[in-house]
């Protein structure tokens, strides 16, 4: 039941996007089309998942029992940046398939917030292990559904002319106010 | 103060402003402006962390090999962003809690990477020291500005002062739309302004 809870909290009442504020640059950079969103999502649930477990493990083997917690911050980065690099050497051994289909997004996840966010978010909660895996993969999915969701929106968007001033940027903004209004209709569902 | 180096500081603050022209930084943006004190004090972290790298990262531009710079700039960026996090937590506490997990993450803001690469690491130690202010200035300006609209439609407040009574409010703005509407607003307005001022 714990794990349901936590699914549904986090794909849809905090998702991660739309109402925690993280990973806003992927949710505006490559939502221009709902194929390179999928491909971005997928990718972030890959490296998220991974790479929660690993800064997990060391945090409680290595941080925690020698005291070392300042050190948090500089360590998952350090995981995060190396993991991303391993995952795409060995992808493109592995399975050139899924290489040719996630290599492209795999540079771009080092500086995505979410990856380290949610890293730092399962020591804050205090999960254990299988919970924070949980928790990373439902983040992904809320993640992917909010990004494929506004992707869709905008390639409606694009064929409407609208003012000069309110081009680009400023009306994905507004569009992603619509949709985080939406979303918050959710909540209350979990506590 | 000569000319030119007046206006590395005002390239930051207006020209490249890191919200409003290069949309940078989004997520510290729109999370910690539900008050203007949030996002002011968001601001001067992110701008402690750009000047300190970027003063850093140009001290060592000739010792860092070119095939593990970004690497490098990571460490140094988590360095600082390591000691605001210390002095916040052990200084302002309270502020620390309302910030949270965004003050670490100030080393993923691609604001400072992007200007470890993009200036310190092909410019003297002094003007990236002013570039790192004036990107971090520009930044804070955002963010306080940002902050003050949507306290004052959310809650009638701006800084603390009562403008109008707190039920004629829009919540919303506190909540999280109002982030994004507010942000595409303003960056509607500021794109309109720049275009009159050519």
């Amino acid at each position: 039941m714990t794990y349901i809870l936590i699914f549904i909290s986090a794909v849809f009442v905090n998702n991660i996007v739309l109402s925690q504020f993280l990973g806003i640059c992927p949710f505006l950079g490559v939502s221009k089309k709902i194929e390179t969103a999928l491909g971005m999502s997928g990718a972030v649930a890959f490296v998220m998942t991974i790479a929660t477990i690993f800064t997990y493990i060391i945090q409680k083997s290595v941080l925690d029992p020698f005291h070392i917690g300042y050190l948090q911050t500089i360590t998952y980065i350090l995981i995060i940046a190396a993991l991303v690099q391993l995952v795409e050497i060995i992808l493109k051994k592995i399975s050139p398939a899924l290489y040719q289909a996630l290599g492209v997004f795999l540079p771009l996840i080092t500086t995505n917030c979410t990856i380290l966010g949610v890293a730092l978010l399962v020591i804050k909660k205090d999960f254990n292990l299988l919970e924070s895996v949980v928790f990373a993969i439902s983040t992904a999915v809320g993640f992917g559904l909010a990004l494929i969701l506004f992707a869709g929106i905008r390639e409606q968007l694009s064929m409407v002319k609208v003012s000069k001033a309110m081009e680009g940027t400023p009306i994905s903004l507004l569009t992603a106010g619509l949709l985080a209004m939406a979303f918050m209709g959710f909540a209350g569902i979990v506590k | 103060m000569n000319n030119s180096k007046l206006k590395i500081i005002l390239n930051g603050l207006v020209t490249e402003n890191p919200t409003f022209v290069l949309i940078l930084g989004m997520c510290p943006t729109l999370a910690t402006t539900s008050s203007a004190i949030n996002g002011m004090s968001m601001g001067l972290a992110t701008l402690f962390v750009l000047v300190g790298s970027n003063m850093a990262i140009a001290l060592l531009k000739n010792v860092i090999p070119d095939k593990v710079r970004i690497p490098a700039y990571v460490v140094v960026i988590a360095t600082f962003v390591s000691i605001v996090e210390m002095t916040m937590q052990a200084y302002l506490p309270a502020l620390y809690e309302s910030l949270g997990i965004f003050i670490p993450l100030i080393v993923v803001n691609c604001i400072v990477l992007g200007r470890a690469e993009a200036y310190a690491a092909k410019n003297t130690v002094f003007d990236s020291f002013l570039d790192g202010l004036g990107i971090g200035l520009g930044f804070t300006f955002a963010l306080t500005l940002l902050g003050a609209i949507r306290e004052l439609l959310g809650t009638g407040k701006t800084l603390g002062m009562i403008v109008f009574p707190e039920h004629y409010g829009m919540l919303i703005f506190v909540l999280a739309p109002g982030a994004f509407i507010a942000l595409g607003y303003l960056i509607a307005v500021f794109n309109k302004l720049k275009k009159k001022t050519k």
